[in-house]
């Protein structure tokens, strides 16, 4: 029998079967996100456990940063406290204003909808910071508002500027947009058939609304307030800005911890619990939220 | 009181004499001079129908010829231009979806994807505020009707087949339990066998609740299995209404007689004598017809009334001429004979034609009374 047998050279079979492709096509993005993403959230997780106001990074462990933010003496808590609450008010607040804008968006405006999505848009290209100023120049006392309320007779504007208010309105202002396309993206999905079933089934607008439209809205909906959440959770310019540090925020607590008092350990401990404090809620929405069943796909 | 007095042999006269019952001449829905316009076109221009009580009427034809539209101001899902629809008598032409007692089936069935079979079906029961018990028993009474196992109840609705969702959309319009059921082509996207099923489980629904259907297809053959009276529309316009036996054996038009399917049609014209010429001058007999008809007309030949013919024959048209292909459509055979430069399209039971081919020379005959003459 004289078959020809095909013998793979030992360079064609060391290495490459040992892969599967699949990997092999991952490998990039594989070392992007762990040179990107992993690598700096170990360095800060392994930054939580050094010896607090060193660098002694991966050559210490001790729990003593987390001993000293669970100290009863220290008011850290109230940070968390302050972060926290203005996060659940601001998704709270942006779910019952953005609703109305994200429904008129996509049933409403018709052809002006693409402007008015735009200019929903066009502050995102202007840094947070900058607009922000031009809130405090707007608040401030003899500025937009309160001149010219004088100019107009007015004995002037209210003294809002630097108060806690003033910070969930720039949370408000600043997170609008992350809470409102995800929400017009869930209520674009609403079949129009499906509103219009209902209706010739006898139901009211509220019914449709309620039994129809709300629950298949939901996915975009829950996305948007988790986004909006996430966001809240860090935000720290609102409090430094508009709020003249009224309130001190737990974003604000680890950027003083990393830069002034030069205690890395401790901001890397703080960070580590907002993190987790954060992806928990988030991962605990996730888990009630199977989208697949609530879009009823496949 | 005892029961025992009860005679239990005598039969119940009350319940025998239908009370409820309109006369059979009012129509359930009207339609007078209905038009819709959009822009400068005019969707739907001109019907006149009027609907019957516990009648199956299904509109059949092309896209863009205005059927969808009309059924969506049936629906009131838009309103008329121009024309008055009426229900019972009452004028509809802009009460709501939501305050006519009409219920549409739609293409695409609209289910509610995040409820359940049962939540589905109890919708419009919900909206009505019937108790959560109530409307669970009638659920699964609609649920046996439309043959869903009761099982299905708390399925997801997205994980029926499709001619399970078709059930629960057909049970959810019963449970509104509407005077007149519109149905807009919902079996388009089955395929032709569970097709077939569901058109005669549709018409026994029809015949066993007794409601009137308006059905809107694009497949005449569909309408012709389920329909009392079958509308053909072009353009906006209802071109002809009638029994399918009268849209089969009476076409008005060119148009509704090549709906039908494949058909022979001649252009003739008159030949000064009462009867009518090919346009080679070869003289044709048709059936007569008492309609007022120009000069020239088309006439239509259905393919499976022409046949071959061998030897005398009886027939009033006889052509000679040469077997050029043969298609097989299952139990019949269907031959395109070529005489001349006319093509002709003869079906026969494959019993009925043993041993023809290609390249055959044959003479094709068919009826005076088979040839029918329409305007166009």
């Amino acid at each position: 029998m004289a078959a020809v047998t095909y013998t793979a050279t030992a360079g064609e079979r060391s290495l490459l079967p040992a892969i599967p492709a699949g990997l092999r096509a991952a490998a990039p993005v594989t070392l992007l996100l762990v040179l990107g993403f992993l690598a700096p959230l170990l360095t800060v997780a392994a930054y939580a456990f050094a010896t607090p106001k060193s660098f002694d990074v991966f050559r210490s462990f001790t729990l003593a940063n987390f001993s000293a933010v669970f100290d009863p003496s220290n008011t850290v808590w109230m940070s968390f406290a302050w972060s926290l609450a203005y996060a659940a008010a601001t998704v709270a607040l942006l779910a019952v204003i953005a609703y109305p804008i994200a429904y008129g968006l996509n049933r409403m405006f018709g052809k002006w909808s693409g402007l008015v999505g735009v200019l929903f848009v066009f502050p995102l290209f202007v840094s947070e910071n900058v607009r922000l100023y031009g809130w405090v120049l707007f608040f401030i006392k003899n500025g937009v508002l309160d001149g010219g309320l004088k100019w107009l007779g007015f004995s002037g504007g209210p003294e809002v500027l630097y108060t806690p208010g003033a910070i969930l309105f720039g949370m408000l202002y600043v997170y609008l947009p992350f809470m409102l396309f995800p929400m017009s993206l869930g209520i674009a999905m609403i079949p129009r058939d499906l509103v219009d079933a209902a209706r010739d089934l006898g139901a009211s607008r509220l019914m449709i609304w309620r039994e129809i439209e709300l629950p298949l809205a939901m996915p975009g909906i829950l996305i948007g307030m988790l986004l909006t959440f996430v966001l809240g959770a860090g935000a720290i310019a609102e409090s430094k800005i508009l709020g003249g540090q009224s309130v001190i925020t737990i974003a604000q607590d680890i950027e003083v911890a990393f830069t002034y008092a030069q205690n890395w350990p401790l901001g890397s401990a703080l960070a580590l619990l907002l993190v987790a404090i954060v992806s928990g809620l988030a991962l605990y929405v996730l888990s009630k939220l199977d989208l697949d069943r609530i879009l009823g796909k496949r | 009181m005892s029961l025992a007095t009860i005679s239990p042999t005598l039969p119940d006269t009350a319940t025998k004499t239908d009370d409820a019952v309109l006369p059979a001449t009012a129509p359930v829905l009207q339609l007078v001079g209905v038009r819709k316009i959009f822009g400068d076109f005019a969707a739907v221009d001109g019907i006149n129908v009027d609907i019957k009580e516990g009648e199956f009427v299904t509109i059949v034809g092309p896209s863009g010829s205005g059927k969808t539209t009309l059924l969506r101001m049936l629906a009131g899902m838009e309103s008329p231009s121009e024309g008055y629809i009426t229900l019972r008598g009452e004028l509809i032409n802009d009460v709501p979806p939501d305050k006519r007692p009409t219920c549409l089936v739609f293409q695409s069935l609209a289910l509610f994807p995040h409820k359940t079979v049962g939540e589905n079906i109890e919708f419009p029961l919900k909206v009505r505020r019937m108790a959560a018990a109530e409307r669970k028993a009638r659920a699964l009474e609609l649920m046996r009707m439309v043959r869903l196992p009761e099982h299905y109840y708390a399925k997801n609705v997205m994980r029926c087949s499709g001619g399970e969702k078709q059930r629960v959309a057909l049970a959810r319009a019963f449970a509104y339990d509407p005077d007149v059921l519109f149905f807009d082509e919902p079996l388009s996207a089955l395929d032709y066998k569970l097709k077939k099923v569901l058109e005669k489980e549709l018409k026994d629904l029809h015949r066993e609740s007794g409601k009137t259907f308006v059905y809107i297809t694009h497949s005449l053959e569909e309408a012709m299995v389920m329909s009392d009276r079958v509308g053909v529309m072009s353009r906006g316009r209802l071109v002809q209404i009638g029994t399918p036996e009268e849209i089969y054996t009476k076409p008005a038009t060119r148009f509704v007689a090549e709906f039908f399917g494949e058909v022979n049609s001649f252009e003739v014209r008159r030949d000064g004598q009462g009867g009518w010429i090919l346009g080679d001058g070869q003289s044709i007999t048709v059936a007569p017809t008492d309609e007022v008809i120009g000069d020239t007309a088309t006439v239509i030949v259905r393919p499976e009334t022409m046949r071959f013919v061998t030897g005398p024959s009886t027939a009033g048209n006889l052509i000679t001429g040469r077997i050029y292909n043969e298609y097989s459509l299952g139990s019949r055979m269907q031959y395109q004979v070529h005489s001349g430069d006319r093509i002709y399209l003869v079906e026969a039971a494959r019993a009925a034609v043993p041993g023809l081919s290609s390249g055959d020379s044959v003479t094709i005959g068919w009826d005076a009374r088979d040839a029918i003459v329409v305007g166009g």
